[in-house]
């Protein structure tokens, strides 16, 4: 099968849909020089630096039958727009009664590892989660990411794509013949018995080379993908918990009312799950700081397949409940 | 002073009469069912406004786009929506607008046009100014009204989509219904001058001022400005002064910070009896048609009451509807 970057799967996404229904189009502060040339200046739309004005348009524009996708670039420059995705994108359905779709794609890059600094790193879709209202996604492969950005399209309602920074010049399989990924669809990435990491985005690539070192030890972890963060698909998370009998969440965004907070609760609440723990769950997540710009201070904040191994180590060492350390 | 006769047929001028009655009388028992505790949460009432949004929204068709403020019912009404789905969203009834789930400052209607009250100051101006270039892209000549206030003037989003909106030649109106308060505090104290429509030269596009209790002079404005839009001349900026007879809202003890002797001073030029003495000038209407006007505007509020007091409550379970489009 032909390879494509990360990027590469997505920008294709967007050009298939749009060839497919001429009542999508694009606004963003940098238009994507293949998009422009194929759909012109009508369809992908450079707009001024003015994200709640391009935030609350696709709004306005999908309310009158316009399927609009708008790229904020970086996560951090949609925080201007922040009335507009709170207030009315992720409400307007709900409180107008349902009477109108609002079919819109946001697209926001997320995560560090670049020396981009506080402002231009951050994670923050836990933030997003807690608004009743939008859908979400962080994928960690090119073929996850043009499938979910294809329903996310074709979906009615306002979807979020957060798309992993540290990812975007990753190669991967992609098929050329269209497909579609659902949402609420976990995927399981590798397949193992003694314990599960749940991992997102560039942390399943880090987690599934934890796997592969520990593996040489005779360890066979099994890494889940959830892809989707809302809706989140609680059943196959549980379902590997319940089978490994031990959880680990890598996450590079911070600990604190976090994702990984969030799957830690979906694992632990559940009665039939929670018995087949045979330890606490650990979570390994970016430090709760800002960002900071040196290699050596990024590095120090930011989890990785040795903090992953570290964190299956402690996990496979943990006792149940009851049990003195 | 009224203006200069906008040359319009009779029937739409009583029309005109008959909407803004129609809201004020709305309006009035939007605030006595307020207090009678069969509406929730908060009501703004747009008493002393009529002529605003009467006189923007009788130059639109059907097919044209409004959006709304927290002090959205006279828009809804001048736009031409169901009475009965309105009273029965303010009761929290499954017939109203939002299915009981908006009240009072949520109420739309898609089919008419009508995008939406909004709660949020200025958080509608962008939404409008998608509406706005959605209908330049359908190519069909429509356009699209932000209503908004003197507070939302100084808030970003109108600066942001000002210049958008000129920039791509969008063919939306904006329409500041300048009331002298922001809530609480007063334009004057928070406006660098003192009219927003001066900010439109920043822009580029023609910025006007119109008596806003004069509904031929808005009208006439409006019209201008929807003939622009519908050629491909881009955007205008109406400001028009007027005032909020009530507090900012309906809730009960309230402190209102304005001079009574301002608020009588607006009252003296109620939009409503100037546009009835202008009517009767012109020979265009009597004490028997005034009569006549009054009584069809009440007996439709009584049966919009009749009907919502007999409409279902929703369902508690409904609460989880819709929360995501099918």
């Amino acid at each position: 099968m032909r390879e494509l970057t990360y990027n590469q799967a997505a920008v294709e996404a967007v050009a298939e849909e749009m060839r497919r229904d001429a009542k999508i189009f694009y606004m963003t502060t940098d238009p994507i020089e293949p998009l422009l040339a194929e759909f012109g200046g009508q369809r992908i739309r450079a707009t001024p630096i003015a994200e709640a004005a391009m935030t609350g348009m696709a709004i306005g524009a999908a309310g009158c039958g316009y399927r609009p996708i708008v790229d904020w670039r970086q996560v951090t420059f949609c925080f201007v727009a922040m009335d507009q995705i709170a207030n009315q994108a992720a409400k307007i359905h709900y409180m107008f009664g349902g009477q109108a779709k609002f079919p819109i794609l946001y697209r926001a890059a997320v995560g560090g590892g670049t020396q981009l600094a506080a402002q231009h790193s951050q994670s923050p879709y836990s933030m997003f989660m807690n608004l009743a209202g939008l859908k979400m996604f962080l994928p960690s492969t090119p073929y996850d990411l043009k499938g979910l950005l294809k329903t996310a399209i074709r979906d009615n309602g306002p979807v979020i794509s957060f798309e992993s920074n540290r990812l975007m010049a990753r190669t991967g399989p992609v098929p050329e013949e269209d497909y579609t990924i659902p949402f609420g669809q976990a995927d399981i990435k590798r397949t193992g018995s003694d314990v599960t990491v749940v991992a997102l985005a560039w942390l399943v690539h880090e987690a599934l080379a934890a796997a592969e070192e520990l593996a040489k030890e005779g360890i066979s972890v099994e890494v889940v993908d959830p892809r989707t963060l809302v809706p989140l698909d609680a059943d196959t998370i549980r379902g590997s918990v319940r089978k490994t009998g031990r959880l680990v969440i890598a996450d590079e965004a911070g600990p604190t009312a976090g994702f990984s907070a969030e799957v830690a609760a979906v694992v632990t609440e559940n009665a039939a799950t929670f018995a087949r723990l045979k330890g606490p769950v650990r979570r390994v997540c970016a430090l709760q700081v800002p960002i900071p710009y040196s290699p050596v201070l990024e590095n120090y904040v930011f989890p990785d397949r040795n903090r992953i191994i570290a964190g299956i180590r402690d996990a496979l060492q943990a006792s149940g409940c009851g049990e003195v350390a | 002073m009224m203006s200069i006769s906008a040359n319009l047929p009779p029937d739409k001028q009583r029309e005109m009469l008959r909407l803004m009655l129609t809201i004020r009388h709305f309006e009035e028992r939007a605030s006595a069912d307020y207090h009678a505790g069969k509406i929730f949460g908060v009501v703004h009432c747009y008493i002393g406004e009529e002529a605003v949004a009467v006189g923007v929204c009788s130059t639109l068709n059907r097919g044209d786009r409004i959006i709304s403020t927290h002090r959205g019912h006279g828009h809804c009404i001048a736009k031409g929506a169901d009475l009965n789905r309105m009273v029965a969203e303010l009761y929290g009834r499954q017939t109203g607008y939002c299915k009981g789930k908006g009240g009072s400052m949520h109420i739309a209607d898609f089919e008419i046009g009508m995008l939406g009250a909004n709660g949020i100051v200025a958080g509608g101006l962008a939404i409008v100014t998608g509406a706005g270039l959605a209908a330049q892209m359908d190519g069909k000549g429509g356009v699209a009204v932000s209503f908004f206030g003197d507070g939302a003037s100084n808030a970003g989003p109108f600066h942001e989509c000002l210049n958008i909106a000129a920039t791509w030649k969008l063919p939306v109106i904006y329409v500041c219904e300048n009331n002298m308060w922001a809530a609480q505090t007063s334009a004057a104290a928070t406006h660098a001058l003192s009219d927003v429509a001066g900010r439109a030269a920043g822009y580029g596009i023609p910025g006007v001022v119109v008596d806003g209790n004069d509904v031929f002079a808005v009208f006439q404005a409006a019209q201008t400005a929807v003939e622009r839009a519908r050629g491909g001349g881009g955007p205008t900026l109406i400001e028009c002064k007027t005032y909020r007879w009530r507090a900012h809202t309906e809730r009960r003890g309230l402190p209102d910070p304005r001079d009574r002797t301002e608020v009588e001073a607006w009252q003296r030029r109620d939009p409503i009896r100037l546009l009835e003495q202008r009517l009767r000038q012109q020979g265009e209407l009597d004490g028997d048609g005034l009569q006549a006007i009054e009584a069809e505007v009440m007996r439709a509020l009584e049966a919009a009451v009749a009907f919502a007091e007999a409409s279902a409550l929703p369902l508690p379970e409904q609460a989880t509807d819709d929360v995501f489009a099918a």
